[in-house]
């Protein structure tokens, strides 16, 4: 009873002490550290290490806003939210952003009252069959039973990929990746369907990954972004341009290792003004002019950090495929830094 | 030897035959086995149908405990070490052994938590055990201010103010001792709620700039593994018994708005499952609170698992209390002995006696629904576990994880269960 009256007064406390209402700009400065949320742990895209440092792709997103914002890629607090948690922590305020590869989709931007600040992954849904099965195709996947996540929206897609190619399949309904590994491994499904990024890093962590294939098809269309709160346009600019200038970067062909040099300024009037050597882009966002320069050497250019969280390098092994340069074939295409 | 006999009969043994040993059937593990194991025809199926079983598991899991590997950095280095046998890989759990049991706490601050659970022992020592030594109690009723303190960090002011408002209400109690019980009750409970949320934080204020005696703040986010999983479920049991008490008296109470209201708190939480409030504390809540507002997660989720074992610890005491009969309640009253003081002194000490498997219960359940605060995305074991599993080097790593974790688990419900066996035999008098 006492310990609880005390336990209240805490929490009165922590109400009182509270209240603010500034921007998220000023609160994200005046704080000292950025609140980013993401998930309690996908291999690649965001996991703590055994010393407890988050690591990954999406990690890295909320890393270079910090830098652009605050000028230390460190100055991050994760907050560990699950599918379930991750917009109520976004939407009540206890984070700024959300890295959390989340799908950006036409509710989520509207009715949920979030805004995306762009791309940073162009996933979709795939199939992962046994070899012994000798399917190459998910067009002969006719019958099949199918390990699904559910409450996902690859479920539905499943069953609507199913219904117009006038095929039929029998869902083995499972929780979580690791649950489905281990049913998929135990024969408990022929097939096991997710975000293809998933079922690659999924596939790299079996004992015999060659015993399986990722068939060709992608079923869905999957664009993974940061996200921010509606209403507070500054820092969804902010944020936006972040992620541009990690993907311009790239385009421009500045990385973490010549960043100094390019800095010191260049002939291209396109990455001096991305690293604040002329004109005053950080101003008009309310940061200093290096904001971009700081952002990028966080974990270095787009490339760099698919490179080394999720790329071919890695145990995950990912292709570039959608998430090239749109002069390499991809989808990446920033507005120019005008 | 006599000769009486001489002349009847022809032969008279004169000494005793030494004893037989008894058929090689009746003794032993022979007969063991055939009274305990081959006692007819279900026993013998069930024995050969146990040890076909035993024999299957033995068989499956041997080899795999055998090839333990204990040192390697990922699961793919334990694959090749262990080139291509079975074998288990728990150095998953010694890498991540620091993780699974602080979360991220700050590894140069892992003495805090280690001393707060030590002085957690010493604390228990004299509720638990009556032969420790009696003035421990006084350091009993100060180390929940302490942990904090230690846990959390920050000035050292926050917990005494807080602290203070008890000292405060114990005065005001103390010094109207001639106006009633009513009085004392309502001016104890004013004068605290009184310092607590107007004098307390400007107060904490000035004495922190005065003295600032602080160590290393700690935000609850960095909390996790099996530290969490302590906290809360120790904060709840130590919570959660005192309150249901209250409810419990407070059901039997002939003051109809005290009985109502505990009659409605009680049935409510019991009737909604514990996961639905965890999602109140860490989704809801944050709707209803002001914009901004940080109410710390930890300290929400501590409030609701306690009211959800409050409700249960409540219906566990009155149990206790209906089983007693109604002559204690008359004994009392004869004595001439007011209310609390006949709860104290006589129905009390044996409705908790009385509820003491009950109790404990509510305690086992109450410390492993802790893992359910993996579903608001705080890393306990559970959380932990998973997120390790999401990391390039340990993904496909299963059993071992949740074989040590389970482990840990049983070792804590274990020793909750035996010590309430023990206690049930020291408070045994009646001679049934």
């Amino acid at each position: 009873m006492k310990k609880s009256v005390f336990l209240g007064t805490l929490a009165t406390a922590a109400l009182v002490a509270g209240y603010a209402s500034a921007t998220t700009l000023e609160d994200v400065q005046a704080r000292g550290s950025l609140n980013c949320g993401v998930s309690t742990g996908v291999n690649g895209f965001s996991a703590p290490d055994a010393n407890g440092v988050w690591q990954g792709f999406d990690v890295a997103v909320c890393r270079a806003v910090a830098a652009a914002v605050l000028g230390d890629p460190m100055a991050v607090n994760f907050v560990p939210t699950t599918g379930q948690t991750r917009f109520t922590a976004l939407a009540s305020g206890e984070i700024d952003i959300l890295a959390r590869n989340t799908t950006w989709t036409f509710s989520r931007d509207t009715d949920l009252g979030f805004t995306f600040v762009g791309v940073n992954y162009y996933d979709g849904q795939g199939f992962m069959v046994n070899r012994e099965l000798g399917v190459s195709s998910a067009t002969e996947l006719d019958g099949a039973t199918v390990c699904i996540q559910t409450g996902t929206t690859t479920e539905l897609n499943l069953a609507d990929y199913f219904r117009i190619n006038n095929m039929s399949y029998e869902p083995v309904p499972i929780e979580t990746n690791a649950e489905a590994q281990q049913q998929y491994l135990a024969g408990a499904c022929d097939v096991y369907t997710t975000d293809a990024s998933g079922l690659a890093a999924t596939r790299a962590s079996f004992e015999a990954p060659g015993d399986h294939v990722i068939l060709p098809e992608i079923i869905s269309k999957e664009p993974l972004g940061p996200l921010v709160r509606q209403g507070d346009d500054q820092w969804a600019d902010i944020a936006r341009w972040t992620l541009n200038a990690l993907i311009a970067a790239e385009e421009l062909g500045v990385t973490s290792s010549n960043l100094e040099q390019m800095a010191a300024g260049t002939n291209n009037p396109e990455i001096n003004r991305l690293l604040g050597g002329e004109g005053d882009l950080g101003a008009m966002i309310g940061l200093d002019a290096q904001w971009a320069m700081h952002a990028i050497a966080a974990g270095g250019n787009y490339g760099e950090i698919f490179a080394a969280t999720i790329g071919e390098a890695t145990p995950i092994g990912l292709a570039r495929g959608l998430n090239a340069q749109w002069t390499q074939g991809g989808l990446l295409y920033t507005p120019p830094f005008r | 030897m006599s000769d009486t006999h001489a002349q009847t009969v022809p032969y008279v043994r004169e000494t005793m035959l030494p004893q037989q040993e008894p058929p090689s059937s009746q003794v032993g593990a022979v007969k063991w086995m055939r009274e305990n194991l081959f006692n007819g025809a279900i026993s013998t199926v069930l024995t050969l149908l146990s040890l076909a079983a035993i024999l299957f598991f033995g068989y499956e899991l041997l080899p795999w405990l055998a090839n333990s590997v204990w040192n390697a950095s990922s699961l793919s280095e334990c694959r090749q070490i262990l080139d291509g046998a079975t074998g288990a890989c728990w150095a998953v759990i010694r890498v991540n052994w620091l993780q699974l049991m602080f979360g991220f706490y700050p590894p140069e601050l892992y003495w805090r938590p280690i001393l707060a659970f030590v002085m957690l022992a010493v604390a228990v020592a004299p509720v638990l055990f009556p032969s420790a030594p009696r003035q421990l109690l006084g350091f009993s009723v100060v180390y929940p201010f302490i942990a904090v303190w230690l846990l959390w960090g920050g000035p050292i002011w926050g917990v005494t103010v807080a602290a203070m408002g008890f000292v405060l209400g114990y005065v005001a109690l103390r010094a109207l001792t001639s106006r009633g019980l009513l009085i004392q009750t309502i001016a104890a409970v004013a004068v605290a709620l009184i310092w607590w949320l107007f004098l307390a934080g400007p107060v904490a204020d000035v004495l922190s700039s005065a003295l600032p005696l602080a160590i290393e703040p700690v935000p609850s986010r960095e909390f996790g593994g099996f530290m969490i999983s302590v906290v809360i479920g120790v904060a709840g049991i130590a919570l959660s018994l005192p309150l249901g008490i209250l409810f419990a008296l407070g059901r039997q109470s002939t003051m109809p708005i005290i009985k109502w209201i505990s009659v409605t708190f009680i049935e409510f939480i019991r009737g909604v499952p514990l996961i639905t409030l965890l999602f109140t504390a860490s989704l809801l809540l944050n709707y209803f609170l002001p914009p901004g507002t940080n109410f710390d997660l930890i300290l929400r989720v501590i409030i609701m698992v306690t009211l959800f074992a409050t409700a249960y610890m409540a219906e566990v005491i009155r149990g206790g209390l209906a089983a007693l009969p109604r002559g204690q309640y008359e004994a009392a009253d004869a004595l001439g002995l007011d209310y609390w003081k006949a709860q104290r002194l006589i129905i009390m000490p044996q409705a908790l006696k009385i509820s003491i498997p009950g109790i404990v219960n509510t305690f086992i359940g109450l410390f492993k629904d802790t893992t359910l605060v993996v579903f608001i995305g705080i890393l306990d074991p559970i959380g932990r576990a998973s997120a390790i599993r999401a990391t390039s080097d340990w993904q496909g790593v299963y059993w071992e994880l949740f074989i040590f974790i389970g482990a840990v688990f049983w070792v804590f419900c274990f020793g909750m269960s035996r010590y309430s066996m023990h206690l049930e035999r020291r408070l045994k008098t009646d001679h049934r």
